[in-house]
């Protein structure tokens, strides 16, 4: 998505978008042209994990073994799940996070840049039982890893 | 309004790893209160970290993450002394920065 920031900023209302190209634009977040990003919307509020994956551009991600994916086998608590996520691919960009059964799948995304490595830890929750999914983009191409997750207490709310 | 957040940066090797406890509640919009109104929709969607002054991570976010997040990252090439920088926005435009050093 291209986004000129100066441009949109004065213009656009009080909306989520709106307000973080504002602050963009006055500097709030000092950006690398690189990275900066809005929030996806696309993706994030998508209800179904190919519809995430479309979000993000990862339709066609390959299964990948050099992705290390760490989550519990089973987790008591569904509203705090640790989720590990280590690419070994070289030349990696970003990682994205899905919990396949949630409401939402699409949970994170992270981009890197300056020096920071593909290594992220998060704490998710997990309605129910539900794959896992670790999404990784590296010199431009998706790759995927994912792993199942037995929730005995769900933990999306209600 | 908030609490301030929590960072842990140290040098292992030549790798920081940074570790951050934000404190926010990334209401999902489902859950419901004592008199059975859904709470309405609050949960950050950007955070960046920043070391020396540089953008190292940006992420977004999004309401499967559990309350009060916690974040790890690694930073190659920082120092002990260096400054790390943590940011966020929530949907409703709310914002917080803190700051800790690399031990």
């Amino acid at each position: 998505m291209e986004i000129n920031p100066t441009r949109r900023t004065v213009l656009r209302g009080a909306g989520r978008a709106g307000v973080l190209y504002t602050l963009i634009a006055t500097g709030v977040f000092k950006t690398t042209a690189a990275i900066a990003a809005a929030w996806n919307k696309t993706a994030f509020d998508s209800k179904d994990t190919i519809g995430a994956l479309k979000g993000i551009g990862a339709n066609a991600a390959a299964d990948s073994n050099d992705i290390i994916l760490k989550a519990p086998t089973i987790a008591e608590n569904g509203a705090v799940v640790p989720v590990d996520v280590v690419s070994n691919i070289p030349n990696t960009t970003s990682i994205s996070i899905l919990v396949e059964k949630n409401p939402f799948p699409l949970s994170a995304h992270f981009e890197f840049a300056n020096g920071a490595l593909p290594d992220v830890s998060v704490r998710l929750k997990f309605a129910q039982t539900s794959l896992v999914k670790a999404v990784v983009k590296a010199d431009g191409k998706f790759y995927t890893v994912q792993k199942e997750v037995k929730v005995t207490v769900g933990g999306c709310g209600g | 309004m908030t609490d301030p957040m929590k960072i842990r940066a140290q040098m292992k090797g030549d790798v920081a790893e940074v570790r951050v406890l934000m404190s926010h509640p990334m209401e999902t919009g489902q859950r419901k209160d004592a008199a059975g109104n859904a709470v309405p929709v609050h949960f950050i969607q950007n955070i960046s970290i920043e070391v020396g002054g540089k953008v190292v991570v940006e992420g977004q976010t999004g309401t499967s993450v559990s309350r009060n997040p916690v974040f790890g990252f690694k930073v190659k090439g920082a120092k002990v002394g260096d400054k790390v920088a943590v940011n966020w926005i929530d949907n409703k435009g709310d914002k917080r920065t803190d700051e800790a050093s690399i031990t």
